[in-house]
Order: structure tokens, then sequence, then C-alpha cells
């Protein structure tokens, strides 16, 4: 029985990968990923192939649900589609559902793209003190009074010095007496990361493609922060000029206007130069875009920064290239040419459409950086 | 491990201890009235019970990778926390159900309960009165079957072959197996009212009568018909035929191997067809009498918190998803209660005094006499159609959902009774998939195939349609199309020779 489903799973496996039945490879699809809304609930990626059928329009159908609300009321990030799949097939199956932690979810990350284990830079040259109340002292505010080392210390000196009754067991502390909590510094030795995230908000980058930047983005994010701890990110946006923004409005900015992606990396550079040092740092520069740039010559100031200023404290650059109707993608070509599709801390990705994901991600961190 | 052998996995015994509790519950499962085939209960470990999920609950199947994806999804689910199968039981005779070896006792026993609950579905609900209860012979056959023609013609060329038939798994008739096949006279009758030149007239002693029972425009329309039924009648099929794969099977020029593994397929679709008819049923019926037999006898005291809390869990409705277990069983208990307070009927239903509703209660007691009925007759359909009360649509917050292409997400829609109930039925019946038939097998009279997709206001998905249609195009050998509708205007989608076509008509 082991034997026969293993021989059926390892053909799957094989049409996933394209190693066999190329026909099939068409309708693998990459299960959906759901980013950090709401409570840490994900779905893992799970390729799947679809068998072809007669069917209506995705999301035509709609059907009913149930709970509080409001007609005209979203129905939120959970798809409220019933289980994939032919669940119909068994005389009655139970599943259960849990949640995932982010540590786990990095986990099957990893262990989905294969993804190395990072090298951290610049050898633990970063101390992280934490304090932890585990040591006593003689002083110290009521508040801490550590009442059980107190009595022992009472105790202990009204039996030496001979005051201890046993008959009528009364222990009066004194001032000499008293303990108190009190902290103790733990000094570790930790690498640091910080992800720099900058994204080009010009007008032709809609709402599809901001969508995949923030998919890749949380999961860029998830896998980093289960190889570092206390990772710091930053984001930027820019159009014709730059400025620096929170999570928030870095995924809802929309601006239009013309592009000049040096603003990104002149200000990336000075964050970079103000708040992390590279000798302490691990220092992660993402851009996104959708590949155009003003003019060529900008482009070739971005190419100088780059190589010049940013590559040098940085562990790898990567330049994410989201395809848009509008965009040319005129930057991913100039950068392949300029650093070669090689380059060992450039990663260069295009990110075709929501599938893409995975692939890209795996190119960006793929390389243990 | 050899294959081909369905009795090699029933290895492992029940421990005495489990033996003990199944004779315990099966006692009480008899005791209420349940009524099922002999279970047969197997110890699996996780890996055993995901390749079983992924085999449909069968030890052995014939190779398709579509099991090992299946597989693929539920050990990862598995390993990564996010499910584990329960339990699972299949419909033959006697039933095997398999019993997760690292489950707790008070699992168990809430597994067994459940099991027979289902057992006693498959043994008495109309809608399986015809499946196979052999299953487990027959999935074997089939797999050494197909397995035969791999060796002779390659993996490859078969498993391709079965590919294209799973596109079509879902065009069968699932009410054909109730169907009475015409008789003889009706036939005939059929047939001389089409010939003759008195063709259609109805007999008259009296003369004088005649032009009064049959009138000019009266002998003009039976002729009509007439003719119409005989150009029917040189169609093949007559009517508009469900059961695309059977007809494929008559017409389509297949291979003999090709023919096996079609009605391999065909034989295999029918056998699973009751259980989505009757999912929301049985998972209800089962999760009943698993509650039931817990609650009032097998459940210790030093259990109910994991009792309740494995109940839960699978009860538990997740904003915005319709758990099948949870409307079953609630709907099961409300039929009980109302059947047994004589909320029922007419007096009930014109009754719009609602304190008096509230109150209603005629001590009737016929609630237990009314499920057993209810689980004997109905499917989903029917049971959803029947039962399902205004009451319970406002008590467990029920509404229907669409997608709204403006904002670009779900949203809730309407909690009219009605339209729930409709948006539910339409959701089950056939499936919630198009209904699809085959028209005609000499389209343009040319051989071709027409397909007719009867349309409900919901337009088929193109993409997924030419797809479809190659898959048809592959074991039909000549162009097929499909006629269905967009914006109410017919349209007919054709692949010819590997090109698609979409046409309005």
């Amino acid at each position: 029985m082991l034997y026969n489903i293993k021989r059926d799973h390892a053909r799957f496996r094989n049409i996933v990968k394209g190693k066999i039945k190329e026909n099939l490879k068409k309708y693998v699809t990459h299960g959906e990923m759901i980013g950090r809304k709401g409570k840490e609930q994900v779905t893992i990626p799970v390729p799947q192939i679809e068998i072809p059928r007669f069917r209506f329009g995705d999301k035509d159908a709609g059907g009913v649900g149930q709970g509080e609300g409001n007609p005209g009321d979203p129905l939120g990030q959970g798809d409220p589609q019933e289980g994939q799949g032919e669940a119909g097939n068994q005389g009655g199956d139970h599943s259960l559902e849990v949640d995932l932690t982010l540590q786990e979810l990095a986990e099957i990350l990893g262990e989905q793209l294969e993804l190395p284990k990072i090298e951290p830079r610049g050898h633990k040259t970063l101390k992280s003190k934490t304090e932890k109340y585990t040591s006593i002292s003689h002083q110290g505010p009521n508040s801490l009074r550590h009442f059980k080392r107190t009595f022992r210390e009472t105790l202990r000196r009204q039996i030496s010095s001979g005051i201890y009754n046993p008959e009528k067991p009364v222990i009066v502390p004194i001032r000499s007496d008293m303990r108190y909590r009190s902290w103790k510094s733990d000094v570790r030795h930790e690498n640091n990361a910080v992800i720099i995230y900058m994204m080009d908000v010009s007008g032709s980058m809609g709402d599809e493609q901001k969508e995949i930047v923030r998919t890749e983005a949380f999961w860029i994010d998830t896998w980093l922060r289960s190889q570092y701890k206390g990772i710091e990110t930053r984001y930027i946006i820019h159009d014709a000029t730059a400025r620096e923004v929170d999570e928030d409005t870095f995924f809802k900015t929309r601006e239009s206007g013309g592009t000049l992606i040096s603003s990104a990396y002149k200000l990336c550079q000075k964050i970079i130069e103000t708040d992390y040092p590279p000798s302490e740092w691990n220092i992660y520069p993402f851009h996104f875009s959708d590949g155009d740039n003003w003019s060529g010559e900008d482009t070739k100031l971005c190419m100088d920064l780059l190589e010049k200023q940013l590559l040098p404290e940085c562990n790898v650059f990567c330049y994410g290239q989201v395809e848009s109707r509008y965009g040319s993608g005129q930057f991913y070509k100039d950068l392949k040419e300029y650093f070669g599709a090689e380059h060992e801390s450039v990663i260069l990705s295009k990110v075709e459409n929501k599938e893409g994901i995975l692939q890209s991600i795996k190119d960006f961190l793929g390389k243990g950086k | 491990m050899a294959s081909g052998s369905g009795t090699e996995f029933t290895s492992s015994d029940l421990t005495p201890e489990l033996a003990r509790l199944r004779d315990e519950i099966q006692g009480y499962a008899k005791g209420y009235g349940l009524d099922f085939f002999e279970v047969i209960f197997e110890m699996v470990d996780a890996e055993q019970i995901n390749s079983l999920a992924a085999l449909g609950g069968f030890p052995v199947r014939y190779p398709h990778w579509r099991f090992g994806m299946d597989y693929d999804q539920l050990s990862k689910g598995y390993t990564w926390g996010l499910q584990k199968i329960y339990e699972m039981v299949i419909n033959t005779d006697p039933s095997y159900a398999y019993l997760m070896k690292a489950n707790s006792l008070v699992d168990q026993k809430t597994v067994m309960a459940h099991v027979y609950g289902h057992v006693d579905f498959f043994k008495n609900n109309t809608w399986f009165s015809k499946t196979n209860r052999k299953m487990l012979d027959s999935m074997a056959n089939h797999a050494v079957r197909i397995r035969e023609y791999m060796d002779r013609h390659g993996q490859d060329t078969v498993e391709n072959f079965i590919d294209k038939c799973l596109a079509l798994e879902d065009l069968i008739d699932p009410f054909l197996p109730f169907v009475q096949p015409k008789s003889r006279d009706e036939k005939a009758e059929g047939e001389t009212r089409a010939q003759g030149p008195g063709a259609g007239r109805l007999k008259t002693d009296r003369q004088y009568m005649d032009k009064y029972i049959n009138p000019p425009d009266f002998l003009e329309e039976q002729k009509r018909k007439a003719e119409e039924a005989a150009r029917k009648s040189r169609r093949n099929p007559a009517e508009p035929m469900k059961d695309v794969l059977a007809f494929l099977l008559e017409n389509a020029p297949l291979e003999d191997w090709e023919y096996d593994v079609l009605s391999i397929v065909r034989d295999e679709a029918y056998y699973f067809a009751p259980q989505w008819q009757t999912k929301i049923m049985n998972e209800g019926w089962a999760s009943y009498w698993h509650s039931k037999i817990m609650t009032e006898k097998a459940l210790k005291d030093s259990e109910v918190i994991d009792f309740a809390d494995a109940h839960a869990g699978t009860l538990a409705m997740a904003p915005g998803r319709i758990n099948p277990y949870k409307i079953g069983i609630e709907l099961f208990r409300d039929i009980e209660d109302r059947w047994n307070r004589g909320r029922f009927g007419k007096e009930w239903d014109e009754c719009d005094d609602m304190v008096e509703r509230a109150r209603w209660d005629r001590k009737l007691g016929l609630g237990r006499q009314k499920i057993f009925e209810v689980r004997r007759v109905c499917n989903d359909v029917t049971f959803i159609d029947e039962y399902l009360t205004d009451e319970f649509c406002e008590r467990y917050k029920l509404y229907t959902y669409g997608f709204n292409r403006r904002t670009n997400q779900y949203e809730i829609q309407d909690r009219d009774f009605r339209k729930v109930k409709e948006k539910l039925l339409f959701g089950i019946a056939n499936r919630g998939q198009p209904l699809i038939y085959v028209t005609d097998g000499n389209f343009h009279n040319k051989g071709e195939l027409l397909l007719w997709h009867r349309h409900q206001g919901l337009d088929l998905d193109v993409r997924w349609t030419r797809e479809t249609l190659t898959a048809l195009s592959e074991i039909w050998r000549r162009p097929v199309s499909i006629e269905s509708e967009v914006d109410g205007q017919k349209k007919l989608y054709s692949l010819v020779d590997g090109e698609f076509a979409e046409k309005f008509l």
C-alpha cells in the first residue's frame, strides 16, 4: 500500500518539477499564500495540478456563509470558498486547522524552497544586552523585596546569635537581613540585520504590482527574521524623489509622475550611513520597480551609486522587477548588462505575476547571503 | 510490499481494550436503532491514513499521479500540524473504517460511534442503494487491469489517457441508476404515432364526431409533433444525455484498452457520486449519532473535556464558511425537535401568531421516527429544500456572499431566507458545477460531437472550457463543440484540429 502511494507521489513531484509529462506543466498551480493579516494564519505553498473540467468562472459563483455582518460587508482576506479538491471522495474525513507561528512558517518556506541558512557577515560584532532579574542585592526598593531570602537571612542570623527559640519561632528581620531581587546584565553577541525596502510608486505601479511586492516582502521578512534576531526594517518610496515612510504608507501610497531611481538609492545610502555601520550590521536592500527609469543618465548614476557606495556595504542587493502593463522593464536589462547575470552580490529577479513570487524569493534568498 | 492484494493491509488487529470498546459502542448504536453493515476497524498510523485518504479510502487503486498529489497535501498538512484525518470509512459490505493509532481512547470511541452513523447511512439511504458494495474488490481489479495496460502500452500513454478521462469524470448522471428503462409498449406507441397517413388522429367510433375530435389544426399539430419525433429519433442521442461518459463509451472510436479505462473511470465516478450527493446529511447524521452515543452512554466523567474539545473542533464554523457537519447535525436536531413538538403541517405553516408559535408544542414525540425517515429518503438537495427553515437561517446567521468586481473582494450579499436557500441548493445540486449534456453525436452531419451547457445564470470559464474540450477531442478524435450562453446570447465554443474557436450563434 505504502509502496504504491510513494510511487504516485514521486510521479506527481516529477510532473511538478517538469521532468515528465510536459503537457501537464501548464496546469501546475502554486497554492495561494496569505499574508500577515489579523492572526498569523496562513496557507502553506503546496503545488497542485488542476485537472481541467467544465466549470464556472472562478469568482462568479459565490456561496453561502455564516456569521455576523450586513449585506455589503467585505468578507476579508479569508477566502470563503469551501475546501478545495475532492473532499467528497471519502466517506468522511475530518480536518483540523491549527495556527502556525511565524517561526514555523519560515521553516516551511525554507524547506519548500530549499533555502540555505544564511551565513552572516561581520561575525557577531554586535553586543546585545538584556537585563534579567536573576540576582540578589542588599539594597533595593520594597517592591522588589525577596521574602524567602530575607526570611532565611533572618533565621540564619537569629540561630547563630542564639536568639532563635524553636518553642516560640518568631522571626524579626532587621535592616541587614533584607534581600532584594536585582538584575544581571546578559551580554550576547549577535548578528543584526536591517532590511531596506525601496519601491517605485510612480503611476505605472498598480494595485496588483503592490500586492506582489507586499506578499514578497512578507515572506522575505519572515525568512530573514528566522535567521537573525532583532531585525529592523526601513521603507523608502520613490517616484522622482524619495522619502522614508512607515510600513503602512509604503504599501498604500500611489503617486504619479516620473521615476528617478537614483533618488531612492541616495536615500538608502544615507540611512545606512547614519544608522547602520556596515561593520556591525547585515544590510539587505530590496528594490522593487516595474523597470522604468526616467533617463539613461539617471540609470548611469544608479549603477555608479550601487557599485561605489551600496554594494561594498551590503550583504546583497536585490532588485525585483514586477511586470506591469506600462513598464518597459529596461532597468532590469541595464542592471544585467552592467553587473552581469551572476554578480555575487547583485541579485536580479523578475516577478511576472503572483505565481512567480515563490521563484523570485528563491532567487533572492537562495544564495544564503 | 507486494501489490495487488486487497487483504494485506488488514494486518493490525484491535487491542483487546479497543475491541471491548467497539463492542460497547456497537451495542449502544444498535440500541438506538441504527442498522449497519459489519464494520471492520483497522489500526493505522499517520502515514498509512494519509495514503489511504489519498486513495479515497481504498488500499489499492490504479497508479495515477493525482493520488500522489493528494498524498503530498495530506502528509504536508499533517507534518506541519495543519490538519489531521480523524476518521475514515468506506462504503462497502462489510465496511472498513480506520482508527489512528495515536488517538486517545476517547477519540477512538467518538470515531467508532461516528463510523456506525456513517455505515447506517450507507446501508439505508436510498441514494446509496445502487452502489457497488464490493467496491474494495472492484478497485483492486481496476488496478490490475490498468497496470496490465500500462505494461503493454507504456505508463505515460495510459496515464495520459486517464488524465483525459478525468477531465470528463463529472459528466455523469447520478440519477441514472434510478431510472427505469422505458417499457417496450411506450416505445412502440411512439413509433406507430409517427407513421401512417392518419398519424396523430384520435380514435372515435362515431364518424360525425370526427371533425370535432380531430379538427384540421389539431391534426396539423400532431403531424408536426410526429415529424419532430421522427427527426429526433434519427438523432443520436435522441434526448440530451447527461451521462456523457456512457455516450462516449458507446460512440467514440476507442481502442479496447481505452474503452476499458474509460469505463473504469465512469464506474468509480458513479460509485463516489452518492457521497457528494449526501455530504451534508451523511456527516450530519454521523455527528448526530456520535454526539448522542457519547453524551448519553459512552462518555466517562474524565473524558468529557477531551470529547467536548474534539467535538467542538469538528463542528466549528469558521466565519464565512459553511461546515457540512454543523449544518447537517443542526438540521437533524431541528427536524427531531420540530416533529417532537408537532411544528409541521398545515396548521403550523399557517399560524402567524409569533407568541403561539414560540409556545407551540403538540407533544407528538415523532422526532426520532422522522429523522430515520429523512435519512432513508433524502439527499442533500431534498434535505435542504424540505427542511431548511427561515428560523434555522436566522438562528445560524446564514448569508449569501459573492464577489464584487468593483471593490475586488468577497462581500456579504443577502440574508434573505429564499436567497440563502437558493444559493445553498445551487452549490450542492450537481456539486455547483455546470450542467452539461451531449446533444448530438453527428454535429454538422460530419460526425462531430456537440455538447450543451444548460445555462442557469453563470457563464463557463473560457480557459477551462478550452482545456476540457481539448481532452474531449482527443477521445472523440473529431472536432468537438459545446453550446453555452454569454449575456443571454447563445455561444458556441469549438475545438477543431487543435484550434479553439468561439462564436455567437
